[in-house]
């Protein structure tokens, strides 16, 4: 009896690696002093963008939430984890509203990214790269989507420069393991295997910071950063 | 006496083994702090046609004439260029503006040699026709040390030029409207002044404010950076102005359609005789509306809808 029932854990052990590795970093992001205020972006160059916001938008540099939450940082894991091949899925970075969407795009070197015009007027997808290479591209409303890939791991800059109010991210991991921060600031790293992990949490604006961690099983263990805001 | 002389071959022997016992052991112990000389770069060869250049041989040509400007280290940080604008180029980024290959990719070894020798109108990089072909190709290799990038990456292949298509009004009724349709007017114009709403915006790659390019001034071709000629203006929307706000039109437009916009930009230069120029003035001096030609009939003109192959 007691043979058996291990036999059946080994089995579903072996066929199930993901039920393996329990172990969970997560936690909250937060932000100390006062940020900036965003500043409200006229769109009146560009009519057809305009009109699709009731309400200016404002520049993305910082955004934040509720209870000092800080969004759009990504925490991945920097080192303990092996380099990941790249999924086969595509990643999209949609052009709306002449803003860009999401504005902190995660993608692991080698993905694809797929960058969508969704726009009634033209733009230029210009990633200004230093590790990979920097290319500029025309997309015209209505052309099909733009696929590119990178290959070394690095935070790249985006801009538009025919709207020159446009800024986003590329953030190109070599690892699979990353979260970025949304609504309330929480990040999860799920899926990691027993390890001493380096968890690196990067804002555009705020900088990096690092935390290790050790998972010993199936555990979630909670690390907090929290950035200090910039005057200006 | 004897056994005297025994103890002190001992003694000397095994000094000399410990000593030697203790520089090895004493020079693994000493950590190597640096700071350490940056290594030389790997020398590299350029191939422009049938002649071969070696960055080894344009060493003393480089600290002479051009590392003035652009730096020791070929980041563009020359003395002197703090009072340039724009500013040198940065070799280590091995991103160039005047190619003849794709958005991103490397030039070819012959796009650099063409851009020492014609020189950069409107910026500090002068003609340099003092230089030998010999010297030229061998100022190319040097260029190519001073990024990683050369070694790592072939060029890209050089974009195939279809043969230009005739200077007509129609070809430059179509340009026109592909002027408005792709916008480019938001950074050039609508008389491609350089003042569309976009262009005091503009900066280049390094942060540097750059301005779009001004066809109406002057009354010949000498502003163009990158040559000129019909083809090299073909070439400017294909390749893409790289480390520059102009992008590349490589996959919306056709070629037939990239020389109908380079037929309506010479109609830009509005002080310059040009074929383009003529034809506007035989037609009127107006260029007509452009009518889409019915699609049903097959594309021999090659001015069928407008849009990308």
């Amino acid at each position: 009896m007691r043979a058996s029932k291990s036999c059946v854990a080994i089995l579903i052990a072996t066929l199930c690696p993901a039920l393996m590795y329990g172990g969970t970093i997560s936690g909250k992001i937060t932000y100390t002093g006062t940020p900036v205020r965003q500043k409200p972006i006229d769109m009146s160059k560009e009519p057809s963008c305009a009109k699709q916001h009731a309400t200016p938008v404002t520049t993305e540099t910082v955004v934040t939430g509720a209870n000092n939450a800080l969004e759009n940082v990504v925490v991945y894991i920097s080192a303990g984890a092996d380099d990941a091949n790249a999924p086969a899925q595509a990643v999209t970075f949609t052009q709306k509203g002449c803003q860009y969407l999401p504005h902190v795009v995660v993608l692991q070197a080698g993905q694809e990214l797929k960058v969508v015009n969704d726009d009634q007027t033209s733009h230029n997808i210009h990633p200004l790269a230093k590790q990979n290479r920097e290319w500029n591209k025309s997309q015209p409303p209505g052309s099909p989507a733009i696929e590119a890939k990178f290959d070394q791991p690095e935070f790249i800059s985006v801009k538009c420069n025919i709207h020159p109010w446009m800024h986003g991210w590329f953030a190109v991991l070599k690892t699979s393991h990353y979260s970025i921060s949304s609504n309330g600031g929480g990040f999860t790293l799920p899926n990691l295997p027993p390890g001493k992990y380096t968890v690196t949490a990067w804002h555009e604006d705020y900088g990096t910071q690092t935390q290790d961690v050790t998972i010993s099983g199936n555990e979630t263990k909670t690390i907090n950063f929290a950035f200090k805001a910039k005057a200006y | 006496m004897k056994n005297l002389k025994r103890v002190h071959y001992f003694g000397a022997f095994l000094s000399f083994v410990l000593a030697v016992w203790a520089v090895a052991a004493g020079a693994q112990d000493v950590p190597d702090v640096g700071p350490h000389p940056p290594a030389p770069p790997k020398e590299m060869e350029s191939h422009i046609g049938k002649l071969v250049g070696h960055s080894q041989n344009a060493k003393s040509d480089y600290r002479r004439y051009c590392a003035g400007c652009h730096g020791d280290l070929g980041d563009g940080n020359g003395e002197n260029a703090v009072w340039l604008d724009p500013k040198p180029r940065d070799f280590t980024m091995a991103t160039f503006k005047c190619r003849s290959t794709l958005t991103g990719t490397l030039p070819t070894d012959e796009d650099l040699f063409n851009t020492i020798g014609r020189g950069l109108t409107n910026s500090n990089m002068p003609i340099w026709n003092t230089f030998s072909n010999q010297q030229r190709a061998d100022l190319v290799a040097y260029v190519k040390t001073f990024s990683p990038r050369w070694e790592k990456e072939k060029p890209g292949d050089p974009i195939t030029i279809p043969a230009e298509p005739p200077v007509t009004i129609e070809s430059i009724s179509h340009g026109k409207y592909l002027f408005t349709k792709l916008e480019c007017w938001k950074c050039h114009g609508p008389q491609g002044k350089g003042d569309g709403p976009s262009a005091s915006t503009l900066t280049d790659s390094k942060d540097n404010p750059i301005r779009p390019y001004n066809f109406a001034a002057g009354t010949d071709d000498s502003r163009f950076k990158c040559g000129s000629t019909n083809h090299d203006i073909y070439k400017i929307f294909m390749t893409g102005v790289d480390g520059t706000p102009m992008p590349s039109f490589a996959d919306t437009i056709s070629p037939t359609d990239a020389w109908d916009l380079v037929h309506f930009l010479r109609t830009l230069q509005v002080k310059r005789h040009s074929p383009e120029n003529e034809a506007l003035k035989a037609a009127g001096g107006k260029i007509p509306p452009y009518v889409e030609k019915p699609s049903a009939a097959p594309a021999q003109s090659g001015n069928g809808a407008a849009g990308g192959n």
